[in-house]
């Protein structure tokens, strides 16, 4: 197998909590420049791979690489080095809530790239609310926002940076069809535009398919599927089949 | 049964030695985030002035009310003054400061953190590049180091003139002779020893309080948990920490 773009490898990953065995082996490349989406069902362990893919959870065995940089072998204050290239927008938006939305998206401004110039940073503030359809919010506490809203500014926040590396943990789930649209839309702006690596968890299969150039299927600690919407949509995997089937018998109704 | 608890204790003795090596090495490294400092200093000693205030005019007026009571069968109620302000400066006041801050502060920072952790706050922190130890539990510490021996000074003035109001305008005593029993008996030493002891117990809460914050896990019950732990933890600490400052210091009151 030839390697040529992969930014980020993952290989053979182990995670289990306790008895419970999360990751059992996974190998999965994501290639630069390139959408990809990984589906699974609810519980399978997407969003430890992604925390495992940026250093805040150890997996129990196996590697993980950033270009040429074992993120597994990395010390503490050079992993902190190596998350600048990274965006991350967890799923539960995970704002600071003793910050305005103003403050929340400034934080990786001032931190990450060192912006201290307070007009530079409302500046790049707004133009990330134009972005998430959010204008003029940044005085706002998160506690005054509804769940879609802090969903967003943790879009937006992730986004500010401008990283290499975008992981959006479902970032669409719990928004309304329309506004959905915004999210996945935004994602193909930034990759075709800015030419950023987007790697997102959803369970939106029908959006997964428009927007990716990839898809990675984890079931049961393994991916059970992985190529461009094209190959996996005609898989013969039992509970590919099963997901893909369900999401798009809902269009002929 | 007894092997298994004890190495329990020293694993956690174990993180807890290490927790405090990254927050030292926290104290050097840059950015050097000045406002949050000053934003803890805010938070914690401008807005207990009033608590402390109260509590330290409370001891002094009942240490005086006490003190006189048994002194005036043997006529001696004019040093008063002088025990009310020593006690107060060696001892009452850091003391009383810090169980003070540990109810009011303590229990919030560790409330904080253990919040932020629970619902990935703290991730998200370390998403962006920045050690959550050195955002947040380093400018606690230097603020407590700080907030505690100055707030244990305005305790000490405060509970003096407690003292003196119970003293000279209650229960008659003369009021020149109560001073000048005040002044003669106390010594910088004396007030000295008291802010070195509220800077060590400050720094003590702090670190013991932003610890907890780190360990919280599992909702709202979880945090509760660990803040209840971070307060008595934090409390019986500064006791026994007063206790062998205390045995420290006794050569230099003589
Ligand atoms: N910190 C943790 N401690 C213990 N167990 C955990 C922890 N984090 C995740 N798990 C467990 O790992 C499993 C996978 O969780 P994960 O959050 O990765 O699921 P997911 O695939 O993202 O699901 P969803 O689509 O619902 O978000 C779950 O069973 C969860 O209980
Ligand atoms: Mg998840």
């Amino acid at each position: 197998m030839v390697l040529l773009s992969a930014i980020i490898t993952v290989s053979d990953v182990h995670k289990a909590f306790g008895s419970l065995v999360v990751l059992n082996g996974i190998h999965v490349t994501f290639e630069e420049g390139k959408v990809t989406t990984v589906i699974g069902q609810s519980g399978t362990g997407k969003s430890v791979l992604f925390k495992t893919m940026i250093g805040i959870m150890k997996p129990d065995h196996g590697e993980i690489w950033y270009r040429d940089t074992s993120v597994t072998r990395l010390s503490d204050i050079e992993l902190i080095e190596l998350r600048r290239s990274f965006g991350y927008a967890f799923q539960g938006a995970a704002l600071f809530d003793s910050m305005t939305v103003g403050e929340n998206i400034a934080f990786p401004l001032r931190e990450v790239l060192g912006i201290r110039d307070r007009n530079e940073q409302r500046r790049r503030v707004s133009e990330m609310l134009e972005w998430i359809g959010l204008p003029g919010i940044e005085g706002k506490f998160p506690a005054e926002l509804s769940g879609g809203m802090r969903k967003r500014v943790g879009v937006a926040r992730s986004l500010v940076t401008k990283p290499d590396v975008l992981l959006f943990d479902e970032p669409t789930t719990g928004l309304d069809p329309v506004l959905g649209e915004t999210i996945n839309d935004l994602v193909v702006r930034v990759n075709k535009e800015l030419g950023l690596t987007c790697i997102l968890i959803t369970h939106d299969i029908q959006a997964s398919f428009r927007i990716s150039d990839k898809i990675a299927f984890l079931h049961e600690g393994r991916i059970a599927e992985e190529g461009p919407p094209k190959e996996v949509a005609e898989s013969n995997h039992p509970m590919v089949k099963k997901f893909i089937e369900n999401s798009f018998s809902l269009l002929e109704v | 049964m007894i092997v298994k608890w004890a190495v329990g204790v020293l694993e956690e003795l174990g993180r807890f030695v290490l927790y405090w090596g990254g927050t030292v090495r926290g104290l050097v490294r840059r950015p050097f985030r000045y406002w949050l400092i000053i934003e803890q200093i805010e938070h914690m000693g401008v807005k207990s002035v009033p608590i402390i205030a109260l509590s330290s005019m409370a001891i002094g007026m009942i240490f005086a009310l006490q003190m006189i009571a048994l002194l005036r069968p043997f006529q001696a109620e004019v040093i008063t003054g002088m025990a009310v302000a020593v006690s107060m400066a060696r001892e009452l006041a850091p003391v009383i400061t810090t169980l003070m801050l540990i109810a009011k502060n303590g229990s919030a920072m560790s409330a904080e953190i253990g919040t932020m952790n629970v619902t990935e706050q703290i991730d998200a922190m370390e998403t962006m590049s920045v050690d959550p130890v050195h955002y947040l539990a380093v400018p606690r510490i230097i603020a407590a180091v700080i907030v505690f021996p100055v707030l244990t000074l305005l305790a000490n003035v405060i509970g003096v003139v407690g003292s003196y109001i119970i003293g000279v305008y209650v229960m008659n005593v003369e009021s020149a002779a109560y001073l000048d029993q005040m002044f003669t008996g106390l010594t910088p030493i004396d007030v000295i020893s008291g802010l070195i002891k509220a800077a060590v117990m400050g720094y003590i809460v702090a670190l013991i309080c932003t610890y907890m914050g780190f360990k919280a896990e599992g909702g709202a019950q979880g945090v509760g948990n660990t803040s209840t732990t971070a307060v008595v933890t934090s409390s019986v600490a500064i006791l026994i920490a007063d206790y062998v400052m205390a045995s420290l210091m006794m050569g230099w009151y003589f």
